[in-house]
This record gives structure tokens, sequence and C-alpha cells, in this order.
């Protein structure tokens, strides 16, 4: 057996499963008298029901029964709840109006629910939900920021004046307005973070079922976090106690955010089942997906820096508008705010900094987290700013940032908008990432490239984010409606081997093999005796999930907090059996060892023993070996990086081709190197499909352009390059593991690196700024603005 | 309703079918063979490819009623009957080349089938090319084009042997 605990490329033991077609997705669940669930949707993006005609319908074969938004209505069943309540500046509370699982009166986003049918097969439902006959009077709709944002605009919601869901601000405006007024060169920059579709391979599914003889529900779902489905979907949408309501996330096909929420056809299905009085079954479709999976970003934003003539940033300020959709989703107010607007210091020491953010509705799908959630949007406005600082200065664009950075030793830093980063080193990822991507050659290269008739660009992100959102205390204080603690439950067996219940889930993170690599080398088991469970709320302790990248950084520090008390306890037995005092007993590499002496006992030896208790120090410890504990982190954690990449732009069709890209992310401690390079891959593989290729696209009357594979550009092989990863690992100071998480990284760090090298690459044209995604139109356009007026000068 | 027969895996299989019943819901929803998935509704994600006599098909682009006498592999029946998996398995394992897992039955059936077809072997430019009908939203493909490139001398080393044997 050769080295397998922590900082090993243990090779992942979910993959046998996943590669021989057994794993076991929602809609790979089929329950004994199954029926299936079908929503009839509105096809208009705002617009009054006059009524629903559902008698044709309920003839059809298989039809078993049909409900409408009054149905729920009439049993007071609750809306969909939010998860963050976020205060305006005047500290009135955002708008909350209400989120029913059924539309109720008004329809507003194509895609909303009209009406759920219950039939014998999935084909019976579907051809059923399309031959209810809706009567709509159809109301003008406001189908982005700009049209909500317009004086005399439609209203979403009748009592919610504006459009306006809350005006926030954070920071001292009075200290940022003095910096301007002394500033040597102010830099300025208007720009969008392009609305994108999550688009996980598996769509969403849902199954509800009812046991009428116990009164329990149970809810299998494609969900990242089963306990908070389980709290706001039996606590506050269908008032089912939480102990008859077992909710199952199994293996899930990728998140990305989009699984964190609670959506309405989950409680439809769970309470309809008790309704039919059968499980009742619904799996999305992919055109399904795109207008009811909440939607990412969608941020306009103006940001002005103010410097001084040596290159120093003397204040920021931000205004952003941030569109909400048509509800609020579970998380959607804390994405623009606290999860972006607290990250605009960067990696730099900008001693001042004022942001103000307007959230909206609109008649489009909610919009909420999405991989990166708040920090993408955040990181590629400062990130492309500085850029447009350095140009403003006649400035290096590595010098100005050199010039800003947080020194490695300035730690523990406090920023201007409320987080105290803990730790980094932005000068060694930076060095390092110039040096692997060869940053100092590239003149060379642009001259080749222009010699062959191509635009070359290079461009470099420096970024930091905040992972593992946290304590719960503070995100409490600022509007958090749940808990961000994470749990574990560590089992072990009489024969030593182990059962690890955490709170996080897995849906592609491979948290079976890294967690399993973590007992091991906590507690010197192999890691083929460790099993890893999660997904089941009616077998794991109450757990938060998996979001944020939080699943290491706080679940990983739940279980050693729990393994330590298992080494405790594990050395009084040790002690008693040898006769030692519980003080000399020391524990590593699965021994308890009387310190001192070669007398030692083995870890599964405790465990026997603890469980078989025939000679045990029974009057002062209890029997059995397995502990629970809950960590409530201390701080978000920080990682950071240096992202670069290289394109070439072919002049004649405007195609940006990504020649090389280069990541390298301070981490902290690694656990596992090559899941590691795995996730800040497709991370990257995200970020550059924001760049270059996605954009949710609506009409002026609310339709939805790009509502399937075939019209939303998802990034394919080819748009791809190979993707060179490094790490640093300074480590994080507060958790005991040291780790700082790397689930988003790479969707964090890189749109603006891509930005960055296409504009440069389009220098010469006069463009200081170019919108993702970059598409060939867009670029086309510029070079051939550009060129009459190269061609004047 | 119509009835079709075919072979899935080696096994004659016969099930009652609708007339628009897709042959990918007759494997997942008739067969019990769950490891076939649906990721779209517009044949562009792959994530349904499974070997039709021998050549990689998108299985929700026929009628299950078109796969009569037809011979069906899944990937439910790639891996030895030990249990020992396939070289495009196992290579996909070695390299990391799924994470959710979601796509992965597909990608490893459209890959077999480019090995298969193109014994030549392929740059990774062209293997990332030809991989334009299987999206994978995890991984960012750099890991699954390192997989298939690492396949193609174990397939041919296999197939080699076969035609000794």
């Amino acid at each position: 057996m050769g080295h397998e605990g922590i900082g090993a490329s243990v090779k992942r033991r979910e993959d046998y499963r996943f590669l021989s077609g057994r794993g076991r997705y929602t809609d790979d669940i089929n329950r004994p008298r199954q029926t299936h669930a079908a929503f009839r949707r509105s096809d208009v993006a705002h617009g009054r029901i006059r009524g629903i005609g559902t008698e044709a319908a309920k003839a059809m074969p298989g039809v078993i029964a049909i409900f409408t938004g009054a149905d729920f209505a009439a049993e007071a069943i609750g809306g969909l709840p939010c998860g963050w309540q976020v205060h305006s500046k005047d500290g009135s509370p955002m708008a909350e109006p209400a989120h029913p699982v059924l539309a109720q009166g008004k329809l507003r986003f194509v895609g909303d629910a009209v009406a759920m049918v219950i039939a014998e097969t999935r084909e019976q439902a579907r051809d059923a939900a399309e031959a209810i006959e809706l009567d709509i009077e159809a109301l003008p709709a406001v189908a982005d920021l700009r049209a909500a944002m317009a004086e005399g605009a439609p209203l979403v919601h009748d009592d919610v004046p504006g459009n306006l869901c809350f005006d926030w601000h954070i920071g001292d405006a009075a200290a940022v307005d003095a910096a301007f007024s002394g500033a040597h060169r102010v830099a300025k920059i208007d720009l969008v973070n392009n609305r994108l579709v999550p688009n996980a391979m598996e769509p969403r599914a849902a199954i509800g079922e009812f046991d009428r003889a116990s009164g329990d529900y149970t809810l299998y779902t494609t969900s990242q976090n089963p306990h908070v489905i389980r709290l706001l979907m039996g606590a506050f949408v269908l008032h089912i106690p939480e102990h008859k309501l077992r909710v199952v996330a199994p293996d899930v096909g990728g998140g990305f955010g989009s699984k964190i929420f609670h959506y309405a056809e989950e409680a439809a299905v769970t309470w309809a089942s008790a309704k039919v009085n059968r499980p009742v079954k619904w799996t999305c479709e992919r055109g399904e997906a795109f207008i009811t999976d909440a939607h990412g970003r969608d941020h306009v934003s103006h940001a002005e820096l103010a410097l001084a003539e040596d290159g120093r940033f003397l204040a920021l300020r931000v205004k952003t508008a941030a569109n909400m959709g048509a509800y609020l989703s579970t998380f959607a107010p804390s994405v623009p705010t606290y999860l972006s607007a607290t990250l605009l210091a960067g990696v730099y020491t900008t001693p001042a900094i004022y942001a103000e953010v307007r959230a909206y509705f609109t008649n489009t799908v909610p919009v909420d987290a999405y991989r990166g959630a708040g920090r993408p949007e955040a990181t590629f406005l400062l990130e492309r700013l500085v850029d447009v600082a350095a140009r403003e200065l006649g400035m290096d664009r590595i010098a100005i940032r050199r010039r800003n950075f947080i020194p490695a030793d300035a730690y523990p830093y406090q920023t201007p908008v409320a987080l105290q980063y803990d730790s980094g080193n932005h000068e060694a990822t930076l060095a390092r990432g110039m040096e692997i991507a060869g940053w100092a050659g590239f003149e060379a290269r642009r001259a080749e490239a222009k010699a062959r008739g191509r635009l070359r660009g290079i461009g470099i992100s420096t970024y930091l984010e905040a992972c593992g959102i946290a304590p719960s205390k503070v995100a409490g204080a600022l509007g958090a409606r749940a808990g961000l603690y994470e749990v574990a439950n560590i089992r072990v067996h009489p024969t030593g081997s182990v059962t690890v219940f955490t709170g996080t889930h897995s849906h592609g993170q491979s948290h079976e093999t890294t967690f399993a690599q973590l007992v091991s080398e906590q507690l010197g088991v192999p890691v083929d005796q460790v099993e890893v469970v999660h997904g089941d709320t009616a077998r794991i302790p109450f757990g938060m999930g998996t979001y944020g990248s939080r699943s290491l950084a706080v679940g990983g520090s739940a279980m050693v907090k729990a393994m330590d008390k298992i080494i405790s306890k594990g050395k009084k037995i040790a002690a008693h059996l040898m006769e030692a005092s519980a003080e000399d007993i020391e524990f590593a590499d699965g021994k308890f060892t009387v310190a001192g002496t070669d007398k030692s006992k083995a870890f599964a030896e405790i465990a026997l023993t603890a469980y078989v208790p025939h000679n045990y120090p029974i009057e002062e410890l209890e029997p059995g070996l397995e502990e629970t504990a809950f960590y409530d982190p201390k701080n978000f954690t920080f990682p950071g990086g240096c992202h670069i990449c290289e394109v070439e732009i072919d002049p004649e069709t405007g195609l940006v081709a990504i020649i090389g890209f280069t990541a390298v992310d301070d981490i902290g401690r690694v656990i596992n190197p090559m899941v590691v390079e795995g996730q800040v891959q497709g991370g990257i593989a995200q970020g550059i499909g924001q760049a270059l290729l996605e954009q949710a696209v609506y009409d002026e009357a609310g339709q939805f352009l790009s509502g399937s594979l075939m019209d939303y550009a998802m990034p394919h092989a080819d748009d791809l390059p190979d993707i060179v990863v490094g790490t640093e690992s300074t480590l994080c100071t507060h958790n005991p593991l040291g780790v700082k998480g790397v689930g988003e990284v790479g969707a964090i760090g890189s749109p603006p690196a891509v930005i960055n090298a296409v504009v440069d690459a389009l220098r010469d044209y006069g463009v200081t700024h170019v919108d993702m995604p970059a598409t060939p139109q867009k670029i086309w356009r510029i070079i051939q603005a550009g060129a009459p007026r190269m061609a004047a000068e | 309703m119509p009835q079709v027969t075919l072979m899935v895996n080696g096994k004659q299989a016969t099930a009652e079918v609708e007339a628009r019943t897709l042959l990918v819901e007759l494997l997942r929803e008739k067969l019990g063979l769950t490891g076939t998935h649906i990721g779209c509704d517009t044949s562009q994600c792959g994530a349904c490819v499974v070997h039709l006599n021998g050549r990689s098909i998108k299985s929700c682009s026929i009628l299950a009623v078109q796969a009569e006498g037809a011979d069906v592999l899944t990937i439910e029946g790639l891996a030895a009957p030990d249990g020992t998996l396939h070289p495009m398995q196992e290579m996909f394992r070695e390299h990391h080349a799924l994470q959710c897992g979601f796509c992965t039955p597909g990608m490893v059936m459209s890959a077999i089938d480019l090995v298969q077809t193109h014994p030549e072997g392929m740059s990774e430019t062209e293997i990332r090319e030809s991989l334009d009908g299987n999206i994978c939203r995890c991984t960012g493909y750099h890991n699954i084009v390192k997989a298939i490139a690492a396949a193609w001398p174990l397939m041919q080393g296999e197939s080699a042997q076969a035609a000794a044997e």
C-alpha cells in the first residue's frame, strides 16, 4: 500500500459505478405504483390568469389529477422562502413578494408553473399538460435591467414600486469622495456581467412519496443540500414536521449552484403524493430546465478607481444593478451584496471603497448563485478596471498590480469592505504563473503572430475570493436565515473500519475519495476501510450541504473535530489496556503507544475493545467508538491566485482562439492533487464559456431566445485549450487542516484573464473594454470599426 | 402497442413500446438499463450514446421500433463478466476524466467508437474536434482528451491480441 493520505493522487472510488453505468441518479429511481407529473408553464413573460380550463385534459387517458394554484391556496400552502434578507441603505428590509408553488393571479416569467398534471405515464402527463386551456391577459413585460429601472416601467409585482427589491450599500462614501478629489487620475469602466444558464448535465428531477400508514413523506431530489431542502420545504411550505420528512439526494449529476435552491417542483410532487396516495415523479426536460433552473450573474456596473501618480489605488467607487428575476430564489439577495461587493478590495491595498447595489425584479427566470456566486462578478470588475488603470497611467499591467498587492507580511489584513483576510501570498502565485506562461517571452510571440496576420494578446488576473461562508453569527447579522456550520459523524466499527456521515454533498467533487483520504491520514486506517455517506437526511446528521467551496474547509474541519474526539477516547481505552496514564498515550500511524516505550495497541484493537468491553474502564467510559462534531468556522477562507490567458484573434472572422491558459492557485493544503487539478480545469472551462461563448438572451417581450443546447453556446471540447494548473500553499490560519477550497477558483479567476487578453490583442483598435461573451461577431465589428481610423492615422 | 425484440449487451430482450418511444426510453424504462442518460431534448449532449450494430449512435435520435433485430451495446455491457473494466473505462479512471459521472457513459461509448474507427490514431486537436457530439460541464475536457489518447494503444493492443488468438 502506497501513501494514500493527505497529498496523494488517489484514484477515485466513485468512478467504478459511474463508469459501469451503475450510478443512481434521481431519474434512475422508480418507486412501486409510481405516477408521473408534468407542469403546464407560462409561455408569456407577464400576464394575468383569467381562466385555466382543465376539463378536457382531465378526461385524457391515464390522467389521475390536475392541480392549480387554487388548490395550494385552499390549503394555505406557503410560498417558497428566501434564505437571505438584505436591508436597504435606509434600514428597510428588501421587498420579498410571495413566491407561490403554482402561479396565483399573475404569471411572471416564461416558464412560471401554472398547473400540474399527474398521470400514469410521463407521456400521458405531458400530453394532458399541453391540453390544458389557458386564458391569459398578456401584460407588458420588463425583460431586462434597463426596462425594469425605466421611469413608469410595468410592475412585476404590483406592490413593489419601481421593481426595486433593495438599495444596499457598503463602505465609507465620504472617505472615497475625499480620495477622489485628490486623485491624479481616475480610471473608469462600464461593464456587464453576462447572464448565464448553469446547465448541469443532469436535468433536475424529484420524486415525492407518502406513506399513509406512517404519515411519512420521502422526497428524492437533485439537490446539493438535502437538509436545507427539508427545512425550507417542511417548515415553511408544506408544514410537514421534520421527523416525518426524509429528503434523499442520491448521485447528483453536477450542480454548480443551481441545485442549492428549493424549487417549486419539489414541494409540488411531495404535496401531490399525499393527494393521489401514490409516488409522484417529475423529471425536467432540458428545454424546461432552461426556463426554470435559476440563472446566474446578470449584473450591470459602473466603476471608478482613483489613482495616485505612482500607480497606487486611492479609492474605488462601484455602482451595480443586479437582476433578481421574477421572484427571489433561495439565496439570490446575498449574491450581488455580501458575496460580491465585500470582495472589491481583491488582492490590493485600496484604502477606501464604496459600493452601491440596487436589485430589481424582471419578468425573467429567478437569478441566484452560479459557480462563484458574486465573486466572479467582483473579480471581473476589479481586474478589468486595473488593466484600464494601467493604460490610463501608461504603466505596465504587472507593475501596477505589484505596486498595490497586499504584502505577504501584512496578513491578517482588514479590508475596507468588511472582510478580514487571514493569509495569502500574491507575489508567489504571480511569479510562478508568469514563469509557467512564459510572460517574459510574449512580445516575440505577438510579433510572430502578426507576421501570420493574427492578433495575439495576453491577459492576467490576480484575484482572491472568499469560501466557506462564515461564521454563523456574522452571516446571521448580515441577513442569512441559516446556520453555516457543518457536521460530521464518525462511526468506527468493531473491527476498525470507519463510516463517515457528512452533511456536505458530492455531485462531482470527489468527496468519497478525498474524505476517505482525510480519515485515513488522521486515524491510520487504509482508504478502503473508510466509507463516506452523504445525501440522505435519514442517515446523516443535520448539515448544510455543498456550495461556496465549503465542503473540505467546513465539512472536513468537522470531521477532524470528530476524529479528535475518537482519538481522545481511544487513548483512554489504550491507557486502560496497557496500564498507563492516558496522558502518556501517543497516537500516530494508527497506533496508540505508551510514550517512550515499545508498548502499543493498534487502532482496530481499541475499536474492538470499545464494542466488546470485557476489559474496559466501564465506570468512567461508555462503550462504543462513535463521535459527532459540529464545526462553525471562525472566518471565511481566502483562496487566490494568478490566471494568465493567451489568445489569438483572426481579424478576418473575429474568432478568438485560446492558445494557452495557466492557473496558479493558492488553495491552502491540498488533499488530492489530481482532484484539485480537475476542479480548477472544470471551473476555468466555465469561466472561458462565460468569457467567449455563453449568454442567456431574452427579447424585449421577455421571450427566452437561448432556450436549448442548440441556441445556448455551451463549451465543447474544441472550444477549450489544454489548461496548465499549478498550486501554491499558504495555509489557512483558522481551520485545523489549513485548507481553503478549490471548487470555484477556476470560474472566478479566469473570465477577466480571457477578456484582458482579448483587449490586449485589440490594443491597436482603440478599445479599452469588450463585454462578455467576446463572440466573433462582436470582435469582427470592433476590428471593422477600428480599421479605418488606424488607416487614417 | 408495437413489440420490439433486440439484442442488448449480448442478451435478447423483448418489450412492448409506444410507437413514439425512443430507444433511450426503451433502455432506461423498459429494460432498467439506467446507465444510459438523457441530458437534453435536442440530440446535442451525447449522454445517451450507445453502440447500435457496432457504431455509436445517440439513442434519443431513433425510435425503439427502429432498433428491431439490432445488436445494442450499452455502458453496462462494456466491462468483462468478472467486472474488469474496458481499457477506455480504465483510462477514464486513471486520468480523472469524470467528475459527476452524468455525461460519462455517453462519452465513453463515443470514445470507443472513435478509437475503433480510427486505428491510425489521432492528435489531441483531432480528438477534441471529434468529441463535438458530447458535452461535459464538469471537467473542461482536458482529462477526457488525455484518457482517450491513453486508451488508443491499449485498445489497439487488445484487438491485435484478439486477432492473434
